[in-house]
């Protein structure tokens, strides 16, 4: 049975983009047969994080509206033959994505994939609406910051009462809370709020915290998933996060502070 | 951090001060949404109405429903500004079937 997971946030630049695209990497590295959704319209940039941009030809809008095939508009990852990327229209806007016409080509997916990942966009206008219609998991990405926290709040409203699984009375989605940009020093100097202050105010299960790391931008510079990473701590804390979605038991790493010498106490880093 | 930053540090903690402000915004947008959806307009036209009479903000409106047994009340709490005299002047209940 096919498992669609939505990577949310309310708010911009949190994280999700990353999320999806090492998520949906991780899982086909376990050996799933795995698919990941740009729902972006517009503003397509998960082909970009996967590696693949040069590779587009049709894309999700063209599938619902019947201008392509799925076969012709999926792209097969240049690393793993059983992951999948579907990427978003750049020339549309958000209303080209309709309820029935996404519904078609999930359940298109859920026969041929093991895991639909959905890259939302950020707000909660009609594209986000959409990425989180049909899940039956989510992933809300949370920075430590006040207006992030509030918006993943936010989200957590719209996908207990607007999603297909709310409005239907079916199982409610399964959240999971990950934190991404921590940096355990600042939480430990009371300038960051910290995974308890996070977990107590949002009140949902937490899968994974991401620190905060130099090797996601050097990741995405090169277009290569960070998960493929693995000698740095989010390639790792990544990976930590697949393994909890697929249900083991995995304790959180990389949450403690690290000292700094005395060169970089006195000149910065 | 640098040796300069280390020497003008705040002694305040800024990250218990975010989940203050947090914890407030989020437990009011909670009242807003669980209640029915008429709810924030009810609060723009109760504010309108009494914006012709006293200057007060949106946020010193609280309406809220709660149930009580086998009826439901609808209570409205509106703080008027200091110079009105006490910082809560009017409280209404409003009893429904």
């Amino acid at each position: 049975m096919a498992k669609v997971i939505v990577v949310t946030s309310g708010k911009g630049g949190v994280g999700k983009t990353t999320t999806s695209a090492s998520v949906a990497t991780g899982l086909a590295k376990r050996g799933y047969k795995t698919v990941v959704i740009d729902f972006d319209v517009g503003l397509r940039n998960l082909d970009l994080i996967m590696g693949c941009e040069r590779r587009v030809v049709y894309d999700f809008v063209n599938v619902i509206h019947g201008e392509a095939t799925l076969k012709q508009a999926l792209i097969r990852d240049k690393r793993l033959a059983n992951l999948d990327i579907l990427p978003a229209s750049q020339t549309r806007d958000k209303d080209a994505l309709f309820k029935d016409g996404v519904e078609k080509v999930l359940n298109e997916l859920r026969k041929t994939h093991d895991f639909i990942v959905c890259d939302s966009p950020a707000g909660i206008e009609t594209g986000a609406v959409m990425a989180l219609y049909f899940a039956d998991e989510a992933i809300v990405v949370t920075n430590p910051e006040v207006s992030s926290v509030r918006d993943s709040d936010r989200i957590l409203g719209i996908l207990s009462a607007k999603s297909k699984r709310a409005l239907d009375g079916d199982d409610p989605i399964k959240e999971h809370l990950l934190i991404t940009r921590y940096d355990p020093n600042r939480v430990q100097t009371g300038e960051m709020l910290s995974i308890d202050d996070i977990m107590e105010l949002l009140g949902i299960p937490l899968a994974g915290v991401i620190p905060e790391s130099q090797s996601v931008l050097t990741a995405s510079n090169s277009g290569i998933p960070v998960i493929h990473d693995e000698v740095s701590v989010s390639g790792l804390a990544y990976q930590d996060l697949v393994e909890r979605l697929l249900g083991e038991e995995v304790p959180i790493r990389f949450i403690t502070p690290v000292k700094k010498g005395l060169f970089k106490r006195l000149f910065g880093t | 951090m640098s040796i300069l930053d280390y020497l003008l540090r705040k002694k305040k903690k800024t990250a218990s001060v975010a989940k203050e402000r947090l914890q407030i915004i989020l437990a009011r947008e909670h009242i807003d949404r669980s209640g029915p959806d008429y709810l924030p307009e009810l609060k723009k036209d109760i504010l309108k109405v009494v914006e012709k009479y006293v200057a007060i903000d949106y946020d010193k409106i609280q309406v809220t429903i709660e149930n009580d047994g086998n009826c439901e009340i609808l209570e409205l709490n509106i703080s008027l500004p200091d110079f009105a005299g006490g910082t809560t002047a009017a409280m209404n209940k409003v009893r429904k079937a």
